[in-house]
């Protein structure tokens, strides 16, 4: 006696981790190819949105907290803004990068790092909370 | 001769999925059509070597648009309630700036040629120097978060003000008619 | 321009085309949602204005890699990316006054809204 959607359930419940390594992997590859912080931010609320659909948004709003999302959607820009602050404090101008390091490719690809980190926690937060403003409206 | 069938092949679907969208009356079938013609138009990206575009609008245009769409179309309704007919007078605007475009577009430099101004002036510079100085293989992302990473700020930006504008809009629960004052929360 | 046909020439008209279609359907049509689809099709088909003339034939993806010399300009790549991105933001926040429309007018149809509020 198999509850009616208990495929879909299981499926999902097996894609979504993959679906998260993708987006980490999306996100830290950007440098050696394709991808970058939008892309990986736009995969993670993906799997967010997936499980909402499939387990309903109360489910999905136990997990992924609208307080949380509400707190990572201005934290984004805060570590992209940070990143550029940082570049002050350790004397150059704002949002340079190679001083952050003594050697100044490793500070840029230091600087690039965090900067995209800041636009994923930004773009899957915002993204996310997008799909719970529009779900969460009833009729 | 391969190439040039492909995109012949590309733009014939895109251009019969964008006259589709206009003729039909179901919001359903549009929503549809529009993310087989995002994938479309993340294949065409691909065949022109923008790997990076064509991720993000596959991922972004097909998955996230048609979510959105489907979202509000849940909450709004199906149909268009007004019948197809063909305006005249937007159409004849539209052709006649369809001309004026087709005018200016007919006289860019040649397709693929590596001589024309745009691959002479900064890109040779980007190109060549960007493993040497930031230590990135993928010219693109270093262009977006290194060399132009005010854009990307003021991009950052944008999609935050954006979700700060939809919860906004979205956040308080419907004004209920029985009683006389909406309800706070989510 | 040469004699062959050359596949630019066939992209840019396309790309007009789509223009145009995506131009008719935000002036022409009244429904709100339809309205917004048709402006996506009018900034996807800017997007491909803007990356066609990037292309370098015999060039490949802008990965620097061993072996290969020629490659696609990066820089459109960067300013579409920025594009696609800023219209999906366009894109929820239209949803969204969408949505509030039909709450308070009942309807989605820019005629009967007008209808509804009457003469300005």
């Amino acid at each position: 006696m198999m509850h009616r959607e208990a495929i879909p359930r299981v499926v999902v419940k097996l894609l979504i981790p993959f679906l998260l390594l993708y987006a980490l992997y999306v996100q830290f590859h950007g440098e050696l190819g394709p991808g970058g912080g939008f892309q990986a931010g736009v995969i993670v609320a993906t799997a967010v949105i997936l499980y909402g659909l499939i387990f309903g948004l109360a489910e999905a709003k136990r997990i992924v907290p609208p307080r949380l999302i509400e707190v990572l959607v201005p934290l984004g820009v805060v570590i992209y803004a940070g990143v550029g602050f940082a570049g002050l404090l350790a004397g150059g101008n704002y949002l340079d990068y190679f001083v952050l390091d003594p050697d100044p490719v490793h500070g840029q690809e230091r600087g690039i790092f965090w900067v995209e980190v800041g636009v994923l926690v930004t773009v899957s937060s915002t993204m996310t909370a997008i799909y719970y403003a529009f779900s969460g409206r009833g009729r | 001769m391969i190439d040039a069938l492909i995109y012949g092949a590309l733009i014939l679907l895109l251009i019969a999925t964008a006259i589709g969208m206009a003729r039909t009356r179901s919001l359903f079938a549009v929503v549809a059509l529009g993310g087989i013609y995002s994938f479309l138009m993340a294949l065409a990206l691909l065949v022109l070597d923008a790997v990076d575009v064509s991720m993000t609008e596959a991922s972004v245009g097909a998955g996230i648009s048609t979510v959105l769409l489907l979202g509000t179309l849940y909450l709004t309704r199906l149909h268009e309630t007004l019948p197809i007919r063909l305006s005249p007078a937007p159409l004849a605007m539209s052709v006649i700036t369809g001309l004026a475009l087709l005018y200016g577009v007919v006289h860019l430099p040649p397709f693929g040629d590596p001589s024309t101004p745009m691959h002479r002036h900064v890109a040779p510079r980007y190109l060549e120097d960007v493993v040497r100085e930031t230590g990135v293989p993928n010219a693109v992302t270093a262009v977006l978060a290194s060399y132009r990473g005010y854009d990307t700020l003021g991009e950052t930006t944008v999609i935050f003000t954006a979700g700060i504008g939809v919860l906004l809009l979205l956040r308080r629960r419907r004004r209920q008619p029985s009683d006389g004052k909406d309800k706070a929360g989510r | 321009m040469s004699g062959l046909p050359n596949p630019l020439h066939w992209l840019h008209a396309a790309v007009v085309v789509l223009m145009v279609i995506g131009l008719y359907v935000v002036v022409a049509r009244g429904n709100l949602i339809k309205k917004l689809v048709g402006l996506g099709v009018f900034q996807t088909s800017v997007y491909l204005l803007y990356i066609a003339p990037g292309k370098v034939f015999g060039g490949s993806a802008p990965i620097i890699a061993e072996g290969i010399t020629v490659y696609s300009n990066p820089l459109p790549h960067v300013l579409i990316l920025t594009a696609i991105v800023v219209g999906i933001a366009t894109l929820a926040l239209g949803l969204a006054l969408v949505v509030r429309i039909h709450e308070e007018y009942g309807t989605i149809e820019e005629d009967e809204i007008l209808d509804r509020d009457g003469p300005a």
